[in-house]
């Protein structure tokens, strides 16, 4: 088969004046023209030449060296979630490009706009098992929107105007560009058009009116309405549009963990979190609503919990962008495909104004009993133990709300999401859908690059933090005014719960013998403090709230607290716990 | 729900490595691909996947939105038996000298509507174009005459359907070229 490109669309505007650049120069031009002004990665010998360009533009594009090519790929994606930007990429072949696969994973499965360029071994050795040469293309196909291989200078152009234009358009996703070396060193007529369009993609399907008023008509009979908001209120800026339709209808509103911060904490129809660790009132009463509303959110299994018990009673609506979330894991009744800025906008208009007070006062007399059977514990522990709610509610009083949050993977990451307040959106970044231990540390570091104006607060674990430790040499190189907020229980904590609660307490391989993380920070010029006692607590936070710059504080908490609620899993939603 | 066989059929651009990022979908369900085959469509530089699987419809149909979702992909749509036309084409290579031994070879050649390709000096090949069972059918009657090489090419179909989903795609590109 002769290969044929799929053509794109490109932009008419046409400044065709070529010049004679390498393909190196031209990767690093295109950044520039793509709006590029830092990205993120590490170098060796296949993508030497891309280094070598960007040395001559040190002062318009700020390369962010991380300590590991995971890093790399987190930092990118903090700041792509901070920033609304794509994050950018940059590592070697071979062990380079493999190092990328984890943070390919994390943010195709939380769809994250993120472009990563990776050198390989010159053309004519490719295949043969060269120096450093691995099948990047094959590895990373799973685990990205799209990704091609470049063995051409003339084909770089093209390959990275769709690469960013099919990283942000659409539901987001990660993409990959390999570039061989030879194509990197050779020459060519360069010139540069924005792709804006394939023919063999629809971005955004095209809002079907019907459907509209379909949905219109299931809400405005409904008794108990119900939504349920995620992610993609967030990635389609839709968030006033969101409040808008809330508030006319009065329809109670629950968050999945990538929705968080779409909707201030305090608005009267936030009813908190879905699933597993989420309140008790949004998974309970997910099975008494009448309709379900899901917008820009995708039933994942951490949500739904057991599938043949979740909301049998109930309508569903879905407002989705992606038509293949549609019925794949809870049936529809009404499928509203498009993006939930014109679709929200459009339902808005066709909704009639009511009130739900009987049914939202269910939501508020759950929410009293886990504020007496879980929340105040928590918050207010009356042992002598720290507990990590209590940090967080500190951390809460000393932001007010405004503080980026970046989470790592455990039951830090739930507690953290639980109870940190917010009045923005854009706010809480955490890895959602791939739980990857060590996102926090880089991804925290990205989003303080990302969003230099606003406090970043990133909660990690003592486990997690040792998986990608080494940032915070990056951290101390870019001077990124990071807030690391380590919760030490000296635990695998979140597996540990497991153990105690469904393996009879056999804590195999979860206790950590852990370093001293006070040292460790020191070593790397990281401003550090660790608590031990309640009455040192408050005076802590506030120093590392208030302190300029990067800031390392270690809280040790209790070592065996749990989280609660809890959907255990396999169960139904509301067979949630309250203990 | 019951497994039944299914034909999917997507037509996408021809580009490298398209035929790995769409088996990736079965892999990650660990569903079976029984055939799949990539070929010219009746649209100028548009390609044909013909895919065959025996699954639930509400998987096949999962998996559908999946393919349709790739980005080189422009439709993709899947098929019950009875809504295709559908053809695998079968090789046998026998010894010659199995035809020198009575009319028998010939006589199952003419029964089962297959051919002879060519007649060589040492061997014959055979060609049977029909149904997957058909062409089992044979193989088994030519089975004790010695077959020295057996190959069937996967399944090609077409749908009933006046138009199909090749007609789609051609609207989708005619807008595509109208603005
Ligand atoms: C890379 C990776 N490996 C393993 C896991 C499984 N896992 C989930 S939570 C967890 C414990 C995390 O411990 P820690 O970082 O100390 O956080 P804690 O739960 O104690 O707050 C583990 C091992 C994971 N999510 N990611
Ligand atoms: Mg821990």
């Amino acid at each position: 088969m002769n290969t044929i490109e799929a053509p794109s669309k490109m932009e008419t505007k046409s400044t065709k004046t070529t010049e004679r650049v390498t393909g190196a120069d031209a990767v690093v031009r295109i950044l520039l023209q793509e709006g590029v002004d830092l990205v993120f990665g590490y170098p060796g010998g296949a993508i030497m030449p891309v280094y070598d360009s960007l040395y001559d533009y040190q002062d318009k594009i700020h390369h962010v060296l991380a300590r590991h090519e995971q890093g790399a790929t987190h930092a990118a994606q903090g700041y792509a979630r901070a920033s609304g930007k794509v994050g950018v990429c940059l590592a070697t072949s071979g062990p380079g490009a493999t190092n990328l696969i984890t943070g390919l994973a994390d943010a195709q499965i939380d769809s994250t706009p993120m472009v990563c360029i990776t050198g390989q071994v010159p053309s004519a050795l490719l295949g043969s098992d060269a120096f450093q040469e691995t099948d990047v293309i094959g590895i990373s196909m799973p685990v990205t929107k799209w990704n091609t291989q470049v063995t051409r200078a003339e084909e770089i152009p093209e390959a990275l105007a769709k690469a960013f234009y099919i990283a942000k358009s659409g539901r987001p996703g990660p993409v990959l560009v390999d570039i061989t070396k030879d194509a990197q060193f050779q020459e060519f007529d360069f010139n540069y058009e924005k792709c804006t369009g394939l023919r063999s993609y629809v971005p955004v399907p095209e809002l079907d009116q019907t459907k509209v008023q379909e949905a219109a008509d299931l809400i405005n009979n409904a008794e108990r309405p119900y939504i349920l908001f995620g992610q993609g209120v967030i990635l389609g800026n839709a968030e006033k549009e969101f409040k808008t339709f809330i508030e006319k209808t009065g329809i109670p509103s629950a968050w999945t963990i990538m929705g968080l911060s779409a909707l201030e904490t305090d608005h009267p129809l936030n009813v908190g979190m879905l699933g597993m660790h989420g309140n008790y009132g949004p998974n309970l009463l997910t099975n008494e609503c009448d309709v379900l509303i899901a917008i820009g959110m995708r039933f994942d299994d951490r949500v739904t919990g057991n599938l043949d018990k979740y909301a049998k009673q109930a309508k569903v609506i879905h407002l989705e962008i992606d038509p293949a979330e549609i019925d794949k894991n809870v049936n529809t009744d009404v499928a509203v495909l498009g993006d939930c800025k014109e679709s929200l906008t459009e339902l808005t208009k066709l909704v009639e104004p009511k009130s739900h007070d009987k049914w939202l006062q269910r939501f508020r007399d759950c929410d009293a009993m886990e504020q007496e059977k879980v929340i105040q514990n928590e918050l207010h522990p009356t042992t002598d133990l720290l507990s990590m709610g209590e940090v967080i509610r500190i951390i809460n009083e000393k932001t007010n709300g405004d503080a980026i949050l970046v989470t790592d993977v455990g039951q830090h990451q739930m507690v953290a999401c639980r109870y940190t307040k917010f009045n923005q959106s854009k706010s809480n970044i955490t890895s959602g859908g791939l739980g990857t231990m060590g996102f926090g540390l880089p991804a925290g570091l990205g989003a303080a690059l990302g969003a230099p104006d606003r406090t970043v607060v990133t909660v990690i674990g003592d486990g997690g933090l040792q998986m990608t430790i080494q940032e915070f040499a990056t951290i101390y190189q870019t001077r990124a005014k990071v807030k690391v907020l380590l919760l030490n229980n000296e635990f695998l904590g979140m597996v540990r719960q497991w153990q105690q609660l469904f393996f009879d307490k056999r804590y195999s391989a979860t206790e950590m013998i852990n370093p001293d993380f006070q040292t460790i920070a020191k070593g790397y010029h990281i401003p550090t403090n660790k608590v031990t006692e309640r009455d040192k607590l408050d005076e802590a936070i506030t120093e590392f709230i208030n302190h300029d710059g990067a800031y390392f504080l270690e809280v040790m908490v209790g070592k065996e607290n749990n989280v609660f609620p809890m959907v255990p899993s396999g169960s139904g939603v509301a067979e949630i716990r309250l203990e | 729900m019951e497994k039944r066989e299914f034909t999917i059929t997507a037509y996408t651009e021809n580009t490298v490595g398209l035929l790995h990022r769409i088996t990736i979908i079965f892999t990650k369900r660990k569903i079976n691909i029984e055939s799949i085959t990539a070929s010219e469509s009746e649209m100028e530089n548009i390609y044909r996947f013909t895919i065959a699987v025996t699954e639930t419809e509400e998987l096949v149909g999962k998996v559908v939105k999946q393919i349709e979702k790739l980005v080189e992909v422009h439709k993709a749509a899947y098929f019950k038996k009875e809504e295709v036309v559908q053809q695998e084409l079968a090789l046998y290579k026998l010894a010659t000298e199995s035809l020198t031994n009575g009319l028998e070879v010939e006589r199952i050649v003419r029964e089962h509507s297959a051919r002879f390709l060519t007649i060589e000096k040492n061997f014959v090949v055979i060609e049977k174009a029909g149904y997957r069972r058909e062409a089992f059918a044979l193989f088994d009657e030519l089975k004790p005459f010695g077959i020295k090489e057996f190959v069937l090419s996967g399944r090609v179909a077409v749908s009933r359907a006046e138009h199909g989903i090749g007609a789609e795609v051609r609207e989708l590109l005619q807008a595509e070229t109208n603005t």
